[in-house]
Formats: C-alpha cells, structure tokens, sequence
C-alpha cells in the first residue's frame, strides 16, 4: 500500500531534519563566547582543573569528531554530561521528561474535549453565548501570552478562590504513587492510588489549561469553520434527502469531513503548546523539561541544550507522524492520492 | 386539485433571506404529479427548478429559505407542516430524488457502501417489518441495486470511494440510492447532464427502463426539449419562479401558447435540441428585484401596457393546456 511509502518518507525526511538540527545546534552551541568549563567550575578554579574538565568532556578535540563522538554517543544512549547536574544529559532528561509530557498530554486532552465540542456548538448556534464565548477565547488565546494566562488562573483559582493549589506536581503531604511512567496521573491510576491521581489532578488543571488555551481557542475556531462548510455541503443534503435522520448525519456525516482541518493543525497546536510550557512551568515551579532546559540554555550547558533541543525535536516528529497516520486514515483523499501518485 | 396526485405543490412561494434583502424566487408556483405519472419540468437556469423540488423533499434549509405561502402536499400530507419523523418516514419510501450534480452528492470520506448501507437501513425500518434487517441482508440489497444499475463488480464498487469513481459511475451509484428503498416517486433533477453527452445518453435510457420496470412516477427535470418529448406525458414550463406553461407534451410542442415556450421551441433546432434559451434575449433578472407583473415582460417581444402591472393567472386554452399569459385573456388562443 502507498500511503505507508508516503508515511515512511515522511518519517525518513523528519529524522533527516534532526540531523540537521542536531548539527546546527552543535555548531550554535559550541561557537558561542564563553567557556562552558569555566562557567561551570566558577572563577576560581585552577586553569589546570579547567583544562582537564575541557578534556574529559571532549573539547579538546577537532569539532567535526566531537560532533561524531556526541552522535553515535545518542545511538548507545549517552547524550553526554550536563555540566550543572554532572550526570548524563539522557539521565536528566528521563528525569525532567515525563512532567512535561504530562503536562503538554493533559493540555491536548483540553483541546480535544473542549475546542473540539464547543467548535460543533458553535458552528450548530451561530451568534449564540457559546459562539461568543468560542471568539473570545480564540481572541485571547492569540492576544495573551500563556504564561499571563497562568498567572491570571492561579491569582484567581488560587489566591482569590483558594480552591487550587499554586505550584507543583503533588502536595507535600501527598505520596507520590511508585514510579513507573513517570506520569503521575497514569501512575496513580495504576497503583489505584485515587487520593495521589486526585491531588495531582488538582495540580495539573491550571497549568495545562494555560498551556492549552491557544489551542483550545484555534482548534475551536477552525471546527465551527468546517463544520458550517460541511454543513453547505451537496452531500448533507443528499444524505437528508435518503432520509438519513438528523442525529446521524451530525455525528457521521458531518463530523467525519470536518474532523479533517482540525486534525491536520494538531501537529502544529503540540509544537504552540510545547513552547508554551516552557514559561508556563516556570510560573508554575513545574519541574519539567522547560525549566531544565531554559538553566542549560544560561550555563552554556551544551549537552543538555542539545538533548533537550533534540528530544522535543524528536516529540515533534512522532506527533507529527501519529497525525499524518490519522489523517489519513480519516480522509481517503489523501491516501489515494498517495496511492495512485507517481 | 387532483386527487391522486402523489406531489400536489399549491401557489408555492419560496424566499431567500440574503445578503441584500429577500430574494423571491418562487412566485406561486403550481404542479402536480399523478400517481405513475411521467412529468417534465423545464426552464433556463436559474429559474426555480430545484428549488421546487428540494422543498417537495422537505430538504430545503430555512433558513435562509422562507414559505411565505402555498402548500406542498406529498401522497395527501403538507410537506411544509411535517413533523420531521413523518417527513423521514416518505423518504425513499414515498419520494426520492436524484441530484443534479453526482460528483458532489456523495460524501468523500465514507464508502459507497458506508452510504448505501445507511440509506438501505433507515429507509427499510418503515417499510418492512419482516424480521431484523441484518447485515448480509442490507448488502444483498445494496448489491442487487448496485447491479440494477448495471454497475460492473458492485461487491469492489461497495469497497471504493466515491473519489475513486467516474462521474458516470457515481452518477449510478447515485440512481442506485435514489431507488434502493422502491419509491412511489421519483424526482430526477437533470440526471447526467453534469457528465458527457454519450454518458448522459447511457443514464437516461438506463433511467427509463428502470422507472418503465418500477411503474413509478417522475418528474424529470431538463433542459434537453428532446428528451422531454421523447420521455414524459406532460410538461411544465417555468419562467424565473412561475409556470408560465403547462399541458400535453405533443400539444405543447404543436402548439406552444406561451411567447416564452415560443422562444424555447423556436430556438431548438428541431428535436436535437440542448441549449435553452438562446433564442431568447436578455437574462434572467434578479429575484431581489423581480419583474413587475408578468416577470417575462422586459424580454416579451409582445408585451403589452398591463404586462408590467399584474401578474397574468393562469388561464385554460384547451381541455389540457394552461398558459399565464395575457395574450390569452378574453377568449383568444
Ligand atoms: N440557498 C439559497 N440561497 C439564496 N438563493 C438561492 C438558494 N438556493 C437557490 N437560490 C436561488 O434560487 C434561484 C433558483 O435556483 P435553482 O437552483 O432552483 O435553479 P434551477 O432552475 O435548478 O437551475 P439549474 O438549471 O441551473 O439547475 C437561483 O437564482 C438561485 O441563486
Ligand atoms: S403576459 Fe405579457 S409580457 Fe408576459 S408573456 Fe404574455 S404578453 Fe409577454
Ligand atoms: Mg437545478
């Protein structure tokens, strides 16, 4: 079958762009002023223990074989050491992932079961409160950086109202749930443990919901545009002629067609969101990636910037991949044209 | 009127609200189809024709469709007072239609067979109680039907994309749908005439021996005079949202009454015919600013003072011919 080529080379094209990537923040990070060594090791350091940090961690050495030693490095799973930390880049990064990944999943999920309906609400009651509401958020989710969102969430929900927690993942007093994906509302879930996934869930709502308000806003916006499209189509009407009845022909034969805009941006509201995490956990003392990364970004710490970089690189290409798939599989236009393509 | 008439449409006026303010296009319009009948409806583009016949099915949207007057009564009930559920129970069953454009009346994103499966299940629930439709049962149908249409390997056909199908294919499959759940009435709005002139060829006589076999009624739709007269008992003209004319399809072609039918005839090289109209000059106006009186007048060749004041009735000019028209008024014809 074609369409798989077509997913294959996608994915091919996707990997070959991280290479890139990975060379041009090599180069970006190493040609920067400034000596990572020294900045790690602070300014009173010997000259002698700076050049043997220099070369333990490799710096000594011509740039294109540092470069070949970092990557085949990747393939065995050693992203090199963080300077700020002294581990290895990965361990950190299995370390800071997961809370990210939580957070940015849990802000999708906001996308989906909040843009997504009141898209066909809007689209069903033009003009109606829900359609104003629609706009407003799309409004603000362009208008209002995320992280002024965030602070807005927690000045009302927690310091006015009291009824969320400000920052953090868990409570102090609560235990966290063993660890086993990393994500604590799933590993709650499987420990069965519903005091620690509620109050992680308490933790969660405000921060995702800052991060996810753009995309809430545009996936919103863009189903109530394809679904009134739809809705004009020859189709629906057809199908109402054969006496399909109401109620299937919104859930079926509309929203099937207008499911197809809204998921083919999705790829572009994880990437919006992932770096609207990056400030959003810093409001929220989230202990995710985005802090971790924004620390290397200061220190100079090129490992970590460069695992970090690569990694959401990496996130971008499998949502990317997961979108092309379902896509696909929701619009058979774009499979058959790949199918009788070339 | 009629009193086995399966479509008795009364003085049916439809408007649109649109941007510029309310566009009147259908202006009284009245029409029947008896029981197996075979009707013709013809009129330039533009004039109402579908329109008609979308609000027969009860599918118009409203808005921004308005009834401001008439009425459409479907086997004796009023369409545009239905209930919904009553309204989807005479779907396929009592009425059904073909569409003008085939290559859009299919939904992309589902299989031929996704969408006749549903139009065999939600149709058959009000016709036959006979047991559970199952699953083998509502295909063997929709491949019984699909093969009616002379449609090659229907079991592959019911696997495909409407994308992965000719117009003249789909313009079958389309057929197929619109008779699977055996209508008592067919409405066929200028079937083919978006595909090629021997494909058109193919699906009309495909149609007729079809609707010949069924002894159902239509109310064919075209502006193809020859098929008209090859194909129905009766015809209607239509003129910008009204019937001007109606009557015998052999005494309209003998002797059209109408200066509009007149033009249409005349501007037909004999039999042959497609274009419409062309003999005709002017357009068509807009119905946000239609015509006064007769909305023929500003292209009437003869047109007379009262013509732009009232709209002509329609008057009878022989036992089985009525013409709105003015010429006509006063014992003349
Ligand atoms: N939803 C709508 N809103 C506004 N105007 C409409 C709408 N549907 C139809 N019309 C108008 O009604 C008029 C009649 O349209 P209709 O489709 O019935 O013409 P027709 O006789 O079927 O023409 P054709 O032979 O081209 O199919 C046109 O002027 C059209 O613009
Ligand atoms: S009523 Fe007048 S304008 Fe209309 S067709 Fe007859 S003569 Fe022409
Ligand atoms: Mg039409």
């Amino acid at each position: 079958m074609r369409f798989s080529y077509f997913v294959l080379r996608r994915w091919l094209y996707s990997i070959l762009v991280l290479f890139g990537l990975s060379i041009l923040i090599f180069i970006i990070a190493r040609m920067l002023p400034g000596d990572p060594a020294r900045l790690a090791l602070g300014p009173f350091a010997l000259q002698e223990q700076v050049e043997h940090l220099r070369h333990v961690m490799g710096m000594d050495k011509p740039l294109p074989l540092q470069y070949w030693t970092y990557i085949t490095g990747i393939f065995h799973g050693d992203f090199g050491l963080s300077f700020q930390t002294r581990r290895n880049v990965a361990l950190d990064i299995a370390h800071y992932l997961p809370a990210t990944v939580e957070l940015v999943l849990m802000a999708i999920v906001w996308v989906l079961v909040l843009g997504v309906p009141l898209g066909v609400l809007a689209a069903r009651y033009k003009d109606s409160w829900v359609d104003n509401l629609v706009r407003v958020m799309a409004f603000i989710g362009v208008a209002v950086p995320p992280f002024v969102v965030g602070l807005f969430l927690q000045l009302t929900f927690s310091y006015l109202l009291g009824i969320l927690p400000t920052t953090g993942r868990l409570s102090l007093m609560t235990p966290a749930p063993p660890l086993r994906t990393g994500l604590l509302l799933l590993d709650s879930l499987i420990e069965g443990d519903f005091s620690a996934l509620g109050d992680a869930l308490k933790h969660i709502i405000l921060p995702s919901f800052a991060i996810a308000m753009t995309g809430i806003g545009q996936i919103a916006r863009l189903t109530r545009a394809s679904m009134s499209d739809v809705a004009n189509q020859d189709y629906i009407e057809a199908s109402r002629g054969f006496g399909i009845p109401n109620r299937v022909i919104a859930f079926k034969y509309m929203l099937k067609p207008a499911s197809i805009a809204p998921l083919t941006i999705l790829g572009l509201t994880f990437a919006s969101e992932l770096s609207n995490a990056f400030l959003v956990e810093t409001v929220f003392a989230w202990p995710g990636l985005a802090k971790y990364g924004i620390r290397a970004i200061l220190r100079k710490d090129f490992n970590a910037v460069m695992g970090v970089v690569l990694i959401i690189g990496l996130a971008f290409v499998i949502v990317n991949l997961i979108v092309d798939i379902l896509a696909g599989y929701v619009d058979p236009r774009i499979r058959i044209k790949h199918e009788e393509g070339e | 009127m009629e009193e086995k008439a399966i479509l008795d449409i009364r003085d049916l006026h439809v408007w649109f609200r649109v941007y510029e303010g309310v566009s009147r296009v259908l202006d009284g319009v009245s029409l029947y189809v008896r029981g197996g009948e075979h009707v013709g409806l013809v009129g330039e583009t533009g004039c109402g024709k579908t329109v008609a016949m979308k609000t027969a099915m009860g599918i118009l949207r409203s808005p921004p469709a308005l009834f401001p007057q008439g009425q459409v009564l479907l086997a004796g009930r009023d369409v545009l007072k239905a209930a919904p559920i009553e309204l989807l129970r005479m779907k396929g069953k009592t009425i059904s239609m073909i569409f003008q454009d085939p290559l859009s009346a299919l939904n992309p994103v589902f299989t031929v067979g996704q969408q006749i499966f549903d139009v065999i299940r939600f149709g058959h629930r009000w016709i036959r109680d006979d047991g559970a439709l199952t699953k083998t049962k509502v295909r063997g149908i929709a491949m019984e039907a699909l093969t009616s249409v002379q449609l090659p390997d229907p079991r592959r056909i019911l696997s495909l994309y409407p994308l992965e199908l000719s117009g003249g294919m789909r313009q079958r499959v389309l057929i197929a749908m619109a008779l699977v759940n055996r209508p008592r009435f067919l409405i066929a709005d200028e079937p083919g005439s978006a595909l090629d002139v021997t494909i058109q060829a193919q699906i009309l006589s495909l149609l007729k021996s079809l609707v010949k076999e069924a002894g159902i009624a239509v109310l064919l739709i075209t502006h193809d005079l020859g098929v008209v007269r090859e194909t129905v008992e009766r015809v209607y003209i239509m003129y910008a949202g009204r019937v001007v004319e109606e009557g015998q399809t052999v005494e309209i072609f003998d002797d059209p009454k109408h200066p509009y039918t007149q033009g249409l005839l005349s501007s037909v090289p004999r039999l042959t015919g497609e274009a419409l109209a062309e003999g005709i000059p002017g357009t068509l106006s807009d119905y946000t600013e239609a015509p006064s009186g007769c909305r023929f007048h500003p292209r009437c060749p003869q047109a007379m003072e009262k013509c732009a004041q009232q709209k002509p009735p329609m008057v009878k000019v022989s036992t089985k011919q009525h013409v709105a028209c003015y010429l006509y008024h006063g014992g003349g014809g």
